[in-house]
């Protein structure tokens, strides 16, 4: 290859990668690249650059890419390319047009032309190279101008085709369903295809398929299931083993399509039941690809129609998952029970310590995995441990993608079972508290409906002490110094309806909070529009019962403020606040009745009570109303809101539209006062969202008749914000018996939690503490799993039993499985071997093959006709296989500590010391890989890249 | 669906990127700033997976180079850990005994092979030797077109001489 290195690039390319690949900082790095983007700028546009040079720089062009930086500039000359006739450019070319160019760029129109052709081409590689683009390159406008080829392609010759355009179709399919729906048939008709790499294929898009329309798939299952069995029986060619297990991939996707037929249908789950057993009995469960065919039989019997005995064999399966000292099959093993446990709850029980051992895990993936379990298995019974751990962990991670996640699943777990309003409020508040700017706003109103209606039964004492000692911790947390503003609303509103509900604060001590509210978060206008109104209503409160209000100075300060402010809607609120002060104490009760948020209103929409107004009007010669839509004026007052709302949403405010009154407002609730248009200042309690249109109209006349009488304008925005959907479930019914119970059980096991993380951390070592640390576990598995049902109470005794007891045997290795997940250099019972995942490269033992094989006849066919080199690399590396050592330990262990502790050795001993090591390797396994990684480090050192001290393992064998 | 292959070195160097669902490049740096903070400080021993942004993440670790793949949450991650050894085992047998360096320096023939097996985000082709096959095909062919390249050249040199 003369001057270009031994890696078939020109000498400069070597030499931009060594450089980068020697950068000591990305900043360098970067420096590095945009110089490189520089040269590559100045050289692409030279005239008539060769080909070949051109190929190069395309290669360029896709390493800068890949480092993150814009190599737009060239992707026209990638697109030219594609257009070569030779095969090698043409290959580059496509290769950089996929990696550079999104289905959406513009670019794409110039290749659909090349593709067209080359789709057409009699050899059988620029088709697949062409197929290749297909999937990364077309959308959906350029569907149709392929779409007949791809056909056409799928009676190809070549098997390799054939299968690519399936994936294409799948592709297509995946991007405009439609575009595709007539050629459905295809894909079954591919499913008999006697390549099974094509059939494999097929059953990607079949999976899609089924999952979008079952019913119509129900006669495959047959045929499913009979290509299962096959495989299972090792019927296809041998090339599609892997370390041992049949076409385990195939399996995979099989498993998974049956899991969706069989979902609910006891017909076709019982074709399943017999392949699914053979499949249980035959996996080799000691490789990590048998693990993986398992998990997926588990999932598979999970959701098709239980069979009980095939359930023992999946219970079995996960169970030996959670027992494994590997972490990767702890993981699996927790999914499986999450799949499990819907069909049986009690499946869990057994498995106790194992998941309590995970949830205590240092690694943070199984830590949540287990948090998902616990979050399936809530029930009224655990939700207090459960939502508690889960809180604790959320104030421990920083992630807030998670964060948001784990928040929503304790709002949606106590909201469903929670087992008193106390324990509710309190724990929104720390949910908020720690989560609140992540949590959704309905929640908020979730919390406030709820404390408002309280229990929603006949014992208003309850609720009025729950809302005491709702303002009680409030204006406790107020103390804390930084609050999200979700809380803060909330807290707002609960002190303006109930802050003084209980006469135990007084009018002028919740004002002053109020007011420091609204000035420590000066630039917050939601929080500020809350306190305003809060205000307003405790003023109210104040006047209606005949005191005089006094307003503090910084309150009066507050409401000038706001008078003054930029946002119309603080604005209001302030005047309004100035004109309710105005009015006598009839007048300011009717407008803001003492704890009416709950009350229903009726919207007379028809405005009939003005009736007579407008006829006396009328009849006066004023001019009769015209509808909204007619009037110019309407279009003013529509701009004008849709202006405000963007004003609004630029301020981080968010305002909802109203929602639609419900239906049918219960006859009993009579109107609540509702003399006069003023009665929009009142709470509107089910005015809640969606209801914009409608508002908008109704709006307008409403804004008039008001304006005219009164002056007062109307509020149009923060009410509907207090009132969510009503989507609080109110926990009565489940709370109600259990209760008192479980509260009890819960607060004993809380200690315990808290204690055994405490002492968790100081006496690993003593074994009497062991013991203790593992009846903590007990505990709280106990009162995770144990339940307040009859039965837990007769196996929680069981539980305590154990560790003072016979069964010492039992207990000991949770114990030991707490202690080496918390501090794994101690105490390691298993140190010579890595986990057998890992081990197993074995090349396939021949096993005795059925001597009726569909495929084997083609793959004699095909076996030797084609790359003898490839041949020769399997058998090379066929007896080198088995050796292979544990593949992600550290590197080789001696290469890696004697090249980080001598850095500053001579490049030549790392050299022989590498070469030498390989050799070794070589020599004991390899066979004639020795020559390869000699040779490899000739090249290496011919381009000038050394292996230096503080990066040997550029050169270590990534498998070995 | 694997939604993209990431080859980082354990120095957070980027050897390979694979996107199979549209990322712009803003967010492909931001992927791979993101995954690498979180992947190369996991100790060993811990699971293969981590779950990021609603995806699940399946990583393993060969000498110093971590083949990252980004997949559904529904995805079975031992199936996915297994593909990463399947483009490893194929890898190693096209280089014979690969190596980091090699993927440096080769990384287009790596993504070669990588579109053998993986398209549009899923599994194509199971079977190593179908794989080997296909780039041996393609390989072969290439050669002959630069050796035809190279007398062609030839002829037209000695033709001019």
């Amino acid at each position: 290859m003369g001057s270009q290195g031994g890696w078939g690039q020109s000498k400069e390319f070597l030499d931009l990668v060594k450089s980068i690949g020697e950068a000591r900082s990305k900043a360098e790095e970067d420096r590095i690249i945009l110089r490189e983007i520089e040269t590559l700028k100045r050289r692409i546009a030279e005239p008539d650059v060769p080909r070949r040079k051109m190929k190069e720089y395309l290669i360029r062009l896709v390493y800068v890419e890949m480092l993150g930086h814009d190599a737009s500039f060239g992707y026209i000359h990638a697109v030219k390319m594609t257009h070569d006739d030779s095969l090698l450019l043409k290959r580059t070319g496509y290769l950089a047009v996929t990696l550079f160019l999104n289905e959406d760029h513009d670019l794409i129109i110039l290749i659909v032309n090349t593709i067209q052709k080359d789709l057409r081409s009699d050899n059988y590689l620029v088709v697949c190279a062409a197929l290749t683009a297909v999937c990364k390159l077309i959308n959906e406008e350029t569907i149709p101008a392929v779409l007949p080829q791809v056909v056409e392609l799928l009676g190809h010759s070549k098997e390799a085709v054939r299968k690519k355009a399936v994936l294409a179709l799948h592709r297509f399919y995946q991007r405009a369903p439609n575009s595709v729906s007539h050629l459905i048939s295809n894909f079954r008709k591919r499913l008999c295809d006697n390549d099974p790499g094509v059939m494999g294929a097929t059953l990607c898009p079949l999976f899609d398929l089924i999952k979008e329309d079952i019913n119509s798939y129900k006669d495959l299952v047959v045929s499913f299931v009979s290509i299962l069995k096959q495989v299972a029986e090792r019927r296809l060619p041998k090339t599609y083993d892997y370390h041992q297990m049949p076409a385990p991939f195939i399996q995979i996707k099989l498993l998974k399509i049956l899991a969706l037929l069989g979902g609910g249908d006891k017909q076709a789950s019982g074709h399943m039941y017999t392949v699914l057993g053979d499949i249980f009995r035959k996996v080799e469960a000691s490789s990590n690809i048998g693990n993986a065919v398992l998990y997926e039989c588990i999932c598979c019997v999970s959701s098709i129609y239980p069979s009980p005995k095939l359930l023992e064999t999946a219970v079995d399966a996960t169970s030996r998952f959670l027992k494994s000292d590997s972490h990767n099959l702890k993981y699996m093993g927790i999914d499986a029970l999450g799949r499990l446990i819907k069909i049986n709850p009690d499946i869990a029980e057994e498995h106790q310590l194992a998941v309590i051992d995970c949830l205590e895990d240092p690694d943070d993936t199984l830590k949540r995995k287990t948090f998902e379990l616990l979050y399936k298995m809530t029930k009224s019974s655990n939700v207090e441990v459960i939502v508690d751990r889960m809180i604790d962990y959320m104030i421990s991670i920083n992630d807030n993608h998670y964060k948001t996640e784990i928040a929503s699943r304790c709002v949606e777990l106590a909201e469903q079972f929670a087992p008193s309003n106390q324990w509710f409020i309190q724990t929104m508040n720390k949910v908020f508290e720690h989560a609140g700017d992540l949590v959704n706003v309905r929640v908020a109103h979730n919390l406030m409906r709820l404390i408002a209606e309280g229990f929603g039964e006949d014992d208003e004492g309850a609720d009025s002490q729950l809302r005491s000692s709702a303002v009680d911790s409030y204006l406790h947390i107020l103390g804390e110094p930084k609050l999200p503003s979700v809380f803060l609303q909330v807290i707002c509103w609960v002190l303006g309806e109930y802050g003084t509900a209980d006469g135990k604060y007084s009018a002028s001590y919740i004002l002053g909070k109020l007011c420091d509210v609204a000035e420590a978060h000066s630039t917050d206008d939601t929080v500020k529009a809350y306190t305003t109104s809060a205000i307003m209503k405790i003023c109210a409160f104040e006047i209606a019962v005949g005191r005089k209000v006094e307003l503090l100075p910084e309150c009066q300060s507050l409401i000038d403020e706001l008078s003054a402010s930029h946002s119309t809607d603080l604005q209001q609120r302030a005047y309004e606040l100035q004109a309710l002060l105005g009015l006598d104490s009839q007048a300011v009760e009717s407008v803001m009745p003492l704890d009416a948020s709950c009350e229903d209103i009726e919207i007379d929409k028809n405005l009939s009570f003005l009736d007579s107004f407008v006829i006396q009007s009328i009849e006066k010669g004023a001019r009769p109303y015209i509808p909204e839509n007619e009037r110019s004026g309407m279009f003013n007052i529509g701009n004008f809101r849709s202006q405000y709302q963007h004003e609004a949403s630029s301020h981080s405010l968010r305002f909802e539209a109203y929602e639609l009154p419900k239906p049918s407002p219960p006859p009993t609730v009579a109107q609540v006062a509702l003399p006069l248009p003023t009665t929009d200042l009142v709470q509107m309690p089910e005015q809640t969202y969606p209801r914009e249109t409608h508002q908008a109209a109704n709006l307008p006349s409403a804004t008039h008749a008001s304006s005219a009488d009164f002056g007062v304008k109307l509020r149009l925005e923060g009410v509907q914000r207090k009132w969510g959907r009503p989507t609080y479930s109110s926990p009565s019914a489940s709370s109600s018996s259990s209760t008192q119970k479980t509260a009890n059980g819960a607060t004993h096991l809380d200690g315990g939690g808290t204690a055994s993380s405490q002492t968790r951390d100081s006496f690993y070592d003593s074994r009497r503490q062991q013991a203790e640390v593992s009846a903590e576990k007990q505990k709280l598995a106990a009162s995770l799993f144990g339940a307040s049902t009859v039965k837990s109470e007769k196996r929680q005794p069981s539980a305590h039993k154990t560790p003072k007891g016979i069964s010492t045997s039992t207990e000991k290795p949770a114990v030991k499985g707490a202690i080496s997940s918390s501090e794994p250099p101690k105490e390691k019972t298993l140190p010579s071997s890595p986990p057998p995942d890992l081990l197993d490269l074995g090349e396939p033992t021949p096993a005795s093959i059925p001597s009726v094989d569909p495929f084997k006849q083609l793959e004699g066919l095909l076996g030797p006709t084609s790359a003898p080199s490839a041949i020769d690399h399997s058998s090379a590396a066929g007896p080198k296989a088995p050796d292979l050592m544990a593949l992600y330990a550290d590197a080789p262990p001696a290469g890696v500590s004697s090249g980080s502790l001598n850095p500053a050795l001579a490049d030549m001993y790392t050299v022989n010391k590498n070469s030498h090591e390989t050799a070794n390797v070589a020599a004991v396994k390899k066979g004639p890989n020795l020559q390869d990684s000699l040779q490899k480090d000739a090249t290496a050192r011919q381009v000038g890249v050394t292996p230096t001290g503080n990066n040997p393992n550029l050169f270590s064998d990534l498998l070995g | 669906m694997i939604h993209f292959v990431i080859l980082i070195s354990r120095q957070g160097k980027v050897r390979l990127t694979k996107w199979y669902s549209p990322y712009s490049q803003k967010e492909r740096t931001k992927v791979i700033r993101e995954l690498s903070g979180l992947i190369l400080t996991r100790a060993p021993k811990l699971c293969n997976f981590v779950e990021w942004k609603g995806y699940k993440v399946v990583y393993r670790r060969y000498a110093s180079l971590y083949f990252c793949m980004g997949i559904d949450a529904d995805d079975n991650e031992l199936e996915i850990l297994e593909i990463i050894h399947h483009f490893v085992e194929i890898l190693d047998r096209y280089f014979g005994s690969v190596c980091e360096l090699d993927l440096i320096f080769n990384f287009h023939k790596a993504y070669y092979i990588l579109d053998e097996i993986l398209i549009a985000g899923e599994l194509q082709e199971s079977s190593k030797k179908t794989v080997a096959r296909l780039i041996a095909a393609q390989d072969s062919l290439v050669e002959t077109a630069q050796e035809q390249a190279n007398s062609i050249s030839n002829m037209i040199a000695q033709a001019t001489k």
